[in-house]
């Protein structure tokens, strides 16, 4: 039997602001329960919302990112319904006018290659507290810090054909927001990025199939078992002769399989009326034009011009991948001549995250500046020092706070010996030395080529410019 | 002292007459002599004396302001930090609120005393302050009569000489019809001039913060300290402070006063007819000319107000859940159980009759049918005002269509009682600024009231008219019988 799979995503979005998206307190997560939520944010009687214009900006952010028609004027709407960790009884949303509509992703899809996937809309809304059902005897725990913390909702097309496909968009969509745009932190453990997909089969060339929405899927893991398991199991049930009900479902990851939480009948209406609170959001096209311009470069650009600067593919895209990656590398590869830029690339990747990692740094804070990055790669272009003895000795000695690469150069007496009759002295005494590595050699044994330059930078304490030694060695074995 | 205007009182008080402890304490006990009018829900004399003090003091620094050591009350819609704030309902018995309404907060800095917190229709919701849960407010005029709702406490308040001024609230009514049947003046501002920050929502859309005094020129002193904008109200208005009293001495010629025909037909009663129409005489005499215009979609305010104002009111009063603050039931299943008999229990029948009617409304299927029909009839409405506004500077009329209705006599029927607000929904849903002075005496001696709107942000215009007719006339100057 030949089925299609039809999967749309809507993905709610922490947008990273410092305070609530209608209140003043503070959004950071992890805080003693009721200690981040105003008195707005309780819902005390009196009280009223006023729109934080940093949500309003990150939406319009977005909408640019993905191309999107940003509304001039988008309306506020009360979404009813009665749950005690909702405070006012509705949840602030946008219903009918959102502050974004259209806009596409480009994905690489597993199957399909290099595609686009088509939005429908982006909207804001407040997120609703938490209940916390177990450890109260009886009883349930509300904590309402999470309350009002802005959200936005991003609503995909259904045009996505496989649980690796939807998670492809699901990561890209999260570079995107994260990396690209940064408006939000995207960590998902603490629900900074979280997925509802809507699954249906159908056979092939027929009508849609009746839909069932998984919720609040909190890693890209659980997104591919939840849809694959949601397939499987609507698949068998068609094949079984049964019906697909219209129903939202809850993954439950321990089992690995999804469970029914309500169905059509007992789904809410929720009563959508424009908020009489708030005003319209009007966006004037000068307030777009601003945000526009004060946007960071897409890194699918910046790709592009690490390419120009020479790098490989490979590198260009590690580099690109992340937003303050890109921003270190291009800021060191702009002041670097063209041989310079690929070690300079070596080295972000390589020592450099190295050192990151060990003291779990963001490079946005790393102890070498690119410029004097780009300074230490210089030095070794002009055969100052080796690439060696800039990674393991100056590198590090940089990153300890002794000072800048001529400096440390100059104070450790690191400068490379470039002078052909000095090292051919050292050659010279090394092959005296190392008779067994020369007659190894030269009865073909490739390795003691190595031992030897080993033994010729050792003798002259890594000082030695191992181009010269290469050559020189090469010639007098013959 | 207590016969005196709030200017009087304010010239008393600047020139070290009177304290304000002294002024106080005469208001304190009236309060307890008139206890029998239940125009208070709360009273804390150490509170008012307190601030009393404070007042003296800041005149003896010669830092006061005109407002300084006056004494008012606020209904109980205004949270307040020192006070109980119930919005006379159950759901909200004993509720101290920790912080107070933008509007109690101006006239604190101002200076103002606070006596307490008046009576009310629950959650403001009533004509006839018949829906509180503490209790019928009397009309100090007659007994047997309703001061009016949803502000009661208030009008009744100023009627009794009980409170000098009174804040209050209007979303379709609600200071004109109890300030007309009480025989005080009631002024509702522009939508968006007070700030609804720290006001109990009813419908929001409609819901205006308003004054009750006992002639214009009080009302214009207490807007000067009242209004403004206010950024913690995203609906509140963005415009240079002014000041309320700049046209209480502008004179009458040449003005040309509205007159509305749909506002004196058939349901009209003739005492009230009788009184309406002796005062635009009496305007005439000041002056002003009087024109026929006509608001042809204004009885349609009615049914328009009964979709969109439950509405808003049924979202508005989902936060009282029983979950973090106001009456929880003691005996419930489970959490959905618990909400649902905490709502019950805590709401009245005319709050959860509403509640049910804007549920309705809302509802799926229903919405464009009602919600929508009624914003767009609500425009029309809105413009006709416009209209009005190009052939004239004011518009008169009646308040109500009767004078105050006995205790009862409407209860029943709640259409009957819906259509007591007929004359001042209109204004409402277009949002002008409206108000009721008193013109007279109807039957069983109840007062009358003249109706005045004008156009947005005209306020001092309004005041002016009606503070010129005071100046000719005494009605507003009359006292109930004992007081």
């Amino acid at each position: 039997m030949n089925w299609e799979v039809v999967i749309g995503l809507e993905t709610h979005v922490q947008l990273s602001t410092q305070s609530k998206i209608f209140s003043n307190a503070s959004t950071q997560f992890g805080a003693a329960p009721n200690t981040q939520a105003s008195i707005i944010d309780l819902a005390l009687p009196g009280t009223l919302p006023v729109l934080n214009r940093g949500a309003v900006e990150r939406a319009i952010r977005f909408g640019l990112s993905i191309g999107g028609t940003i509304n001039p004027r988008s309306i506020f709407a009360r979404k009813n319904y009665f749950y005690p960790d909702l405070p006012k009884g509705y949840q602030i949303s946008q219903y009918e006018i959102p502050i974004v509509q259209g806009g596409k992703i480009p994905i690489d899809s597993p199957t399909r290659g290099q595609i686009e996937i088509q939005l429908t809309r982006a909207h804001l809304e407040e997120d609703a507290g938490k209940s916390l059902h177990e450890d109260f005897h009886g009883m349930s725990g509300i904590d309402l810090n999470r309350a009002g913390t802005p959200l936005l909702e991003i609503v995909s097309e259904p045009v996505m054909h496989s649980a690796a496909e939807a998670v492809a968009y699901a990561k890209a969509l999260h570079k995107r927001v994260v990396e690209e745009i940064e408006i939000c932190d995207g960590n998902m453990q603490e629900g900074s990025f979280r997925c509802d997909a809507n699954v249906s089969v159908r056979r092939a060339g027929a009508p849609l199939g009746t839909r069932r929405e998984i919720k609040n899927l909190n890693s890209f893991r659980f997104l591919q078992q939840a849809i694959e398991y949601e397939i499987s199991w609507q698949i068998q049930t068609l094949e079984d002769g049964g019906k697909i009900q219209q129903a939202t479902v809850l993954f439950d990851a321990d089992k690995g399989e999804t469970r029914v939480m309500r169905t059509k009948e007992d789904a809410h209406d929720y009563r959508y009326f424009p908020d009489p609170d708030l005003l319209p959001v009007e966006i004037s096209s000068s307030w777009i034009d601003q945000i526009k311009s004060a946007m960071a470069e897409p890194l699918h650009d910046q790709y592009k011009k690490m390419l120009a600067y020479g790098l490989s593919r490979e590198q260009a895209e590690q580099l690109s991948s992340a937003r303050n990656t890109s921003t270190f590398a291009l800021a060191s590869l702009k002041l670097a001549s063209e041989k310079e830029r690929p070690m300079l690339a070596n080295w972000i990747l390589g020592p450099l995250s190295a050192k990151l990692n060990e003291e779990e740094l963001d490079i946005s804070r790393s102890k070498v500046a690119p410029e004097q990055l780009t300074k230490l790669a210089a030095r070794v272009a002009d055969g100052t020092i080796s690439n060696t003895t800039a990674t393991n000795v100056v590198l590090a000695a940089m990153w300890a706070g002794e000072g800048n690469p001529d400096e440390i150069i100059a104070h450790k007496g690191l400068k490379q010996i470039s002078d052909s009759g000095a090292i051919e002295k050292i050659v010279d005494e090394a092959m005296a030395k190392y008779g067994q590595l020369v007659t190894d050699y030269r009865s073909g044994k490739e390795k003691a080529f190595n031992a030897l330059v080993g033994q010729v930078m050792k003798a002259s304490l890594g000082k030695a410019n191992p181009t010269q030694v290469n050559a020189i060695l090469k010639k007098k074995l013959g | 002292m207590f016969d005196k205007s709030v200017a009087e009182l304010s010239r008393a008080l600047s020139t070290k007459q009177v304290s304000a402890v002294d002024l106080a304490t005469v208001y304190l006990n009236r309060i307890e002599r008139h206890k029998g009018l239940n125009a208070f829900l709360d009273v804390r004399p150490d509170v008012t004396l307190r601030q009393a003090r404070a007042a003296d003091q800041r005149i003896a620094r010669g830092d006061g302001t005109p407002l300084t050591g006056v004494p008012i009350a606020h209904k109980d819609i205004f949270v307040t930090r020192e006070f109980a704030s119930t919005a006379s309902s159950r759901m909200l018995k004993g509720y101290m609120s920790p912080f107070d309404a933008t509007v109690v907060e101006k006239l604190g800095q101002a200076g103002m005393v606070t006596l307490g917190k008046l009576n009310c229709d629950e959650f403001a919701m009533g004509s006839s302050n018949e829906n509180s849960h503490y209790g019928n407010v009397l009309n100090p005029w007659d007994k047997d009569a309703v001061p009016g709702g949803s502000s009661g406490g208030s009008a009744a308040a100023v009627a009794a000489r009980i409170a000098p001024a009174a804040t209050a609230t209007d979303t379709g009514g609600s200071i004109r019809e109890p300030a007309a049947f009480s025989g005080v003046t009631g002024i509702k501002p522009t939508y968006g001039r007070a700030s609804r920050w720290g006001m109990i929502a009813f419908a929001s859309s409609l819901d205006q913060a308003g004054i009750m005094t006992c002639s214009a020129e009080d009302a214009a002193l207490i807007f000067n300290g009242m209004l403004g904008f206010d950024p913690k109200d995203s609906t509140s208005v963005e415009r240079a402070a002014e000041d309320y009293t700049r046209h209480l001495q502008t004179d009458l010629k040449g003005l040309r006063i509205g007159v509305p025909k749909q506002f004196f037909g058939s349901g009209l009663q003739p005492d009230v007819e009788h009184a309406v129409r002796e005062a635009l005489a009496e305007y005439t005499r000041l002056g002003a000319k009087l024109m026929d215009i006509s608001l042809p979609n204004a009885a349609l305010g009615i049914p328009v107000y009964y979709v969109i104002a439950p509405a808003e009111c049924s979202s508005n009063l989902s936060r009282f859940d029983g979950v973090r603050y106001g009456h929880r039931a003691e005996h419930y299943a489970d959490l959905d159980d618990m909400i649902k008999k905490s709502r019950a229990e805590g709401f009245g029948p005319e709050t959860r009759r509403r509640i049910l009617i804007g549920t309705y409304v809302l509802s799926h299927g229903y919405y464009d049918a009602y919600y929508i029909q009624a914003q767009k009839v609500r425009r029309i409405i809105a413009n006709e005002f416009q209209d009005a506004f190009q052939a004239c500077d004011v518009i008169a009329g009646p308040v109500t269509t009767s004078v105050a209705f006995g205790f009862g006599e409407k209860a029943a029927d709640p259409v009957a009682m819906y259509l007591s607000d007929l004359y001042t929904i209109p204004g409402s849903l277009a949002g002008i600024p409206a108000m009721s002075i008193p013109c007279g005496f109807g039957t069983r001696k109840r007062p009358v009231g003249l109706q005045l709107m004008a156009n947005y942000f005209e306020e001092a215009k309004l005041l002016g008219v009606a503070h010129q007719y005071q100046l000719a006339t005494d009605w507003h100057r009359r006292m109930p019988p004992g007081t």
